[in-house]
């Protein structure tokens, strides 16, 4: 496998090299915004509403203005007037989509559980905590909604002047007349519901803002645990009203964010307002319990979706219906969420003709953005899903019915129904190396046994093959999507004097391993050590440009811009090896640090004379700058569409309804791989989480909408120890749309496994005619299913 | 989330710790922490004052008493679920403690808090029970002996006077079978429904988390004294008894489990 055009005759590429990052976080040398020292800061604490729907009437906090230690307390109304804007929504996805505006503090109605009402400004910690019991709010109640049919009828109204619950109808329907006769014409039509939990994304490291102003010239130093420094710095300055000139951003170590920590919240436009206001540092730390309610949730979707088929089970038509909790307002990308899985709910499946609708409605809960996969994962189950479903009806194999649908290899570039271009694909191997390997046949045959036997243990078999798009991507596209924001990535690489190399990117990094890739990357393409290569970024003052990290995005994009600078750097000391050698640049070539005359042996020139050349500028060729430097800002053509096969094999308990997770199974093409062992960590996580939403995770409220398990205690993220070996492997078909040839693996594993797990216990329990289970499949749910299929007699005996 | 301000004092001896507690409001005797802590942190709790036993290494012991094995309140579940004395005397002990949370749990945490905390969803609690243990507590009258179907007596509530030490734990050694079932979701959890059960001369069942103390399958009990097939006991596992309902298990289905749970102790108890 051809990884990178390499300068190298030792390459590091495609090695699984262990990751630079790991020491430091191992040995907690790391700094995560906490370890931050700042002796002179005041700790900000919210105190932040127990009701979700309520008109805040009055806030004394006339006695919690007097406790020890307390420096100031302020209500929302108090802050009125401190801000520029209110929080920003950068995807207004169609032009009549509506955003009621809404403030750090909330100074008139409060709108989920967790809505902050006041602030209060301490000496230290348990100063500021204590003094929250002393605020006296006076609400008054207004009725909730809880749920999205109760939102999509408009009784009850989460914000009234709107006449509505409803943010936005966005429709994705090419060619309706195709699309009705297919359904007219078909001869299998499968209508499935599905519901999409709400989940809360847990990342290890809850969020941080430590704000500092500097003491002259107006300037600050905002530290936030965030994944985007860039975007937040310029959110920051429009929302608060501070010079972007002014303003610099820095994440620090951050302990995840699986999307998360891809927003602009409250806490930092307040932190920095308040350093502002008070001309003190401001930090601020946030609970885990306060985690689930004030970081935003993922998922919370109803998706109705048919499939129209031929007798053969051959898919004509694909129709999706959606509808999707905003929550009580809108975040930075909330109501795009959902769109992202929206072209892709026909899967990797040759499908002409597609409808997709997508309502966003807003209840009074927490708000909903990206989480791992943001849309990618509930196009994913609903199609799968839907496949097994075609399966049974059609009277075939659910493996039989995915090779009769798939886009055949010479398609590629495959333009599918929706609008997207696939880059590249071939999905048949894929699928037959997993079915291969999970020995498919020798399963159904135990199946088959212990069905005969009249076992309690049920067997289940499940697949999951998924597409998805990822390395977010040509600027022009998101500008058509009306997304706010570029795709490109920018990166610096510059040659030290010594010949050491900085690489500048313009992702940020948040467990992924960037700075490992990004040295492998520029170590073979100059034939120097990963050891001699420091990556920086995560810093506006040092990585002024980039675009962050999210949607799997930051190799296929920023990993290509900085080998892309690799080569120009690479070009221009070419040209002073040339200048000193006496030869034209097209008579050089280059490997291990050398330029060499092609065909005259002896006569070289290293890149490390380059370098000090460059830095001396003593004798450069006629027109070239001195400094060894270049940096590219790369916009891909395309996104990029990795693919795969995902078995989970389970036992489900009839007795008791609990479902064992017994094997699970992937085959994932994430074209070339960087380093693999970093791409099968990836793919291991993400696997976890998706089995989490499949059999454990749901945010749960009541009629009141309460939060009913916000701690670790009621909310069932699984350990290690709830999870088989993973079983992991690869097809490897590179993509044509960056110099790399790689698609990204950051989602991939949520992506495919819910839909895996749960076709599985579906199977498992076919006996007893049970067509589908909710997420999660908690073992009181299917053991009621069992109860219910049993009452109702439809067992198959 | 961060406790209330407290007092902390560490107790030098058992007198020591009992002289604080009757003598202090509000005091509250420390061990593991890994109960009071957190609801302390959740502000559930907020006592005046700790009292730390934690380093008072006379309560941390294993010794064979000749009828019954001797536990010392202060001993970790880590070390009686290693006990080579319980392994063999009483090995339904042993087991249940590496039920227990996760390792770290099993390090800090105490049988003695375990018991004293009183928790009907606690895994040592029920088991006690079903062995018919008997408990020593130190208060400042002296000490007294309380079997354990006497100690626990509501939510969190046990018999032990606010200025009692939990100072030992008896329990008889037996030859016959043993099984103890823990259902839950995820390896560190709680036992959504728990069952154990001792079989040594009569059957003794008891249930976790099936109401708000540990509880004995009474009607199983019964039944099976009265010479009742497996299958018949277990179908009588929750009589009397108001399971309650959350998050994991409605009250139903805690009823349901109970009865898989039971039958499975049996059979694997009375093999
Ligand atoms: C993550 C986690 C998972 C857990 N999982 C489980 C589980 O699966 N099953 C289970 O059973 N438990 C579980 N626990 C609870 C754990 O077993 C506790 O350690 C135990 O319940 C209490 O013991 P402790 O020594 O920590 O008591 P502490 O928390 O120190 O004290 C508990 C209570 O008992 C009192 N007390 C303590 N010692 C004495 C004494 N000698 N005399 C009188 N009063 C005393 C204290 O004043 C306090 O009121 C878990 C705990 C955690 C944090």
């Amino acid at each position: 496998m051809t990884v990178v055009e390499s300068g190298s005759s030792k390459r590091v590429t495609g090695t699984r090299m262990l990751r630079r990052e790991d020491p430091a976080l191992l040995t907690g040398e790391a700094k995560f915004i906490d370890d931050i020292v700042q002796t002179d800061a005041l700790y900000m604490v919210l105190l932040r509403s127990p009701m979700a729907h309520a008109r805040i009437i009055s806030v004394d906090s006339s006695a919690a203005k007097r406790m020890p230690g307390v420096v100031a307390v302020f209500s929302g109304s108090d802050l009125r007037g401190e801000w520029l804007a209110p929080m920003p929504c950068a995807w207004p996805v169609t032009v009549d989509m509506k955003n009621p505006p809404h403030y750090p503090v909330a100074a008139d109605v409060v709108n989920y559980v967790g809505d902050a009402v006041a602030v209060v400004l301490a000496s230290d910690k348990i100063a500021a905590v204590d003094a929250l019991a002393a605020i006296d709010v006076n609400y008054e109640p207004l009725p909730v909604v809880s749920n999205l049919e109760d939102a999509l009828a408009d009784k009850n109204l989460v914000h009234p002047a709107l006449g509505t619950n409803t943010s936005y109808v966005w429709n994705l329907e090419p060619d309706k007349a195709k699309v009705d006769s297919a359904f007219a014409s078909a001869e299998h039509v499968v209508r499935s519901r599905f519901v999409q939990q709400r989940l809360i994304p847990s990342a290890m490291e809850t969020r941080g803002v430590l704000a500092v102003p500097h003491p002259y010239g107006g300037e600050y130093t905002l530290f936030s645990s965030t994944q985007i420094p860039h975007i937040l710095k310029t959110m920051l300055s429009l929302t608060v009203g501070i010079s972007e000139a002014k303003l610099r951003v820095i994440a620090p170590s951050v302990g995840g964010g699986f999307g998360s920590k891809l927003n602009v919240y409250s806490e930092e436009v307040l932190a920095l307002t308040l350093a502002r206001k008070l001309h003190k540092p401001i930090r601020w730390t946030e609970e885990r319990s306060e985690n689930s309610l004030a970081t935003i949730h993922g998922r919370g979707q109803i998706q109705d979706v048919e499939l129209a088929a031929d007798a053969d089970g051959k898919i004509m038509a694909v129709r999706v219906n959606l509808v999707a909790d905003m929550g009580g307002y809108l975040q930075l990308l909330t109501p795009g969420v959902p769109l992202l899985g929206g072209f892709l709910y026909h899967g990797l499946y040759d499908v002409p003709a597609y409808s997709f609708t997508c309502t966003g409605v807003f209840t009074n809960k927490t708000p909903t953005d990206a989480y791992r996969g943001a849309g990618r994962p509930e196009a994913t189950f609903a199609i799968e899903r839907s496949m097994d479903a075609l399966a049974k009806r059609v009277g075939v194999d659910p493996a039989e019915i995915r090779r009769r649908n798939f886009i055949a290899p010479e398609k590629f570039p495959y333009s599918s129904a929706p609008g997207l271009v696939f880059d590249s694909g071939n999905y048949l191997p894929n699928l037959e190396m997993a079915l291969e390997k999970i020995g498919y046949k020798e399963i159904r045959a135990e199946q088959e046994r212990r069905r005969a036997e009249g076992s309690r243990k049920h067997l289940g078999v499940g697949l999951s093959c998924y597409v998805e798009m990822c390395g977010l991507a040509p600027s022009k596209v998101l500008g058509s999507l009306s997304y706010s924001a570029g795709g490109w990535e920018s990166a610096t690489v510059r040659i030290l004097p010594t010949c050491k190399v900085q690489v500048v990117t313009g992702t940020s990094p948040h467990g992924q391993g960037h700075e490992t890739s990004w040295s492998m990357i520029v170590a073979d393409r100059l034939g120097i050590n990963t050891a001699d290569i420091e990556v920086l970024h995560s810093d506006t003052a040092i990585a002024p440009y980039g675009l962050d990290t999210y949607g799997s995005r930051s190799l296929a994009v920023g990993g290509s811009a900085v080998y892309l600078a690799t080569e120009k750097v690479l070009e221009k000391a070419k040209l002073i090896a040339a200048h000193a050698l006496e030869v034209s640049p097209e008579d050089l070539d280059y490997q291990d640090g050398e330029f060499k005359v092609k065909g005259s042996a002896g006569k070289s020139y290293a890149l490390s004379s380059a370098a000090l050349e460059a830095f001396t500028a003593h004798d450069l060729p006629e027109g070239v700058e001195p400094n060894l430097e270049a940096t590219v800002t790369w916009d891909p053509p395309n996104f990029t569409f990795p693919f795969g096969t995902h078995i989970a094999v389970v036992e489900v308990d009839e007795e008791t309804g609990q479902t064992d997770l017994l094997r699970y199974l992937s085959i994932d093409d994430v074209g070339n791989q960087i380093n693999p062992m970093i791409v099968d960590g990836q793919i291991e996580g993400g696997i976890a989480q998706g089995v989490a939403q499949a059999l454990f995770e749901e945010a749960v409220y009541d009629e009141s909408c309460n939060l009913l398990d916000s701690t670790f205690i009621e909310y069932l993220m699984p350990s290690a120890a709830e999870f088989p070996s993973f079983e992991l492997g690869n097809t490897v078909t590179p993509s044509p749309t960056n110099p790399l040839g790689v698609k990204g693996v950051g989602e991939a594993g949520c992506i495919a496994s819910p839909p895996a797990v749960i076709n599985a216990v579906v199977d498992a329990l076919a006996e007893f005619g049970i067509e589908h289970i909710d997420m999660p499949a908690s073992p009181e749910k299917v053991w009621s299913a069992i109860e219910l299929a049993r009452l109702s007699g439809t067992r198959v005996d | 989330m961060f406790p209330a301000s407290f007092d902390y004092v560490k107790a030098t001896s058992v007198p020591d710790a009992v002289s604080i507690l009757s003598s202090v409001e509000d005091s509250k005797l420390l061990a593991g922490g890994h109960s009071l802590l957190p609801l302390m942190k959740l502000r559930l709790a907020s006592p005046s004052m700790l009292v730390d036993i934690g380093s008072l290494s006379e309560l941390s012991y294993i010794e064979d008493k000749g009828d019954y094995v001797a536990v010392g309140a202060l001993t970790r579940h880590h070390d009686v679920q290693n006990s080579r004395l319980l392994k063999s005397e009483v090995p339904i002990l042993p087991y249940v403690a590496s039920q227990v949370g996760d390792p770290s749990v099993r390090h800090r945490g105490t049988i003695g808090g375990s018991i004293s905390h009183g928790d009907g969803a606690s895994d040592l609690p029920a088991a006690v029970l079903a062995l018919d243990a008997k408990f020593v507590a130190v208060g400042p009258k002296g000490e007294r002996v309380i079997p354990a179907s006497q100690f626990f007596v509501g939510f969190l509530e046990t018999v032990l006077d606010l200025d009692e030490v939990l100072t030992e734990i008896r329990v008889p050694k037996f030859s016959g079978g043993w099984s103890y079932q823990k259902f839950n979701r995820r390896a560190q959890d709680w036992a959504i429904v728990g069952v154990a059960a001792v079989s040594n001369g009569s059957t003794k069942v008891s249930l976790v988390n099936m109401g708000s103390t540990p509880l004995r399958a009474v009607g199983t009990e019964a039944a099976l004294a009265d010479g009742a097939s497996i299958e018949e006991a277990s179908s009588k596992a929750s009589d009397g008894i108001d399971p309650p309902s959350d998050l994991n298990a409605s009250s139903a289905y805690r009823r349901h489990l109970a009865e898989v749970l039971v039958r499975r102790a049996l059979v694997e108890a009375l093999r």
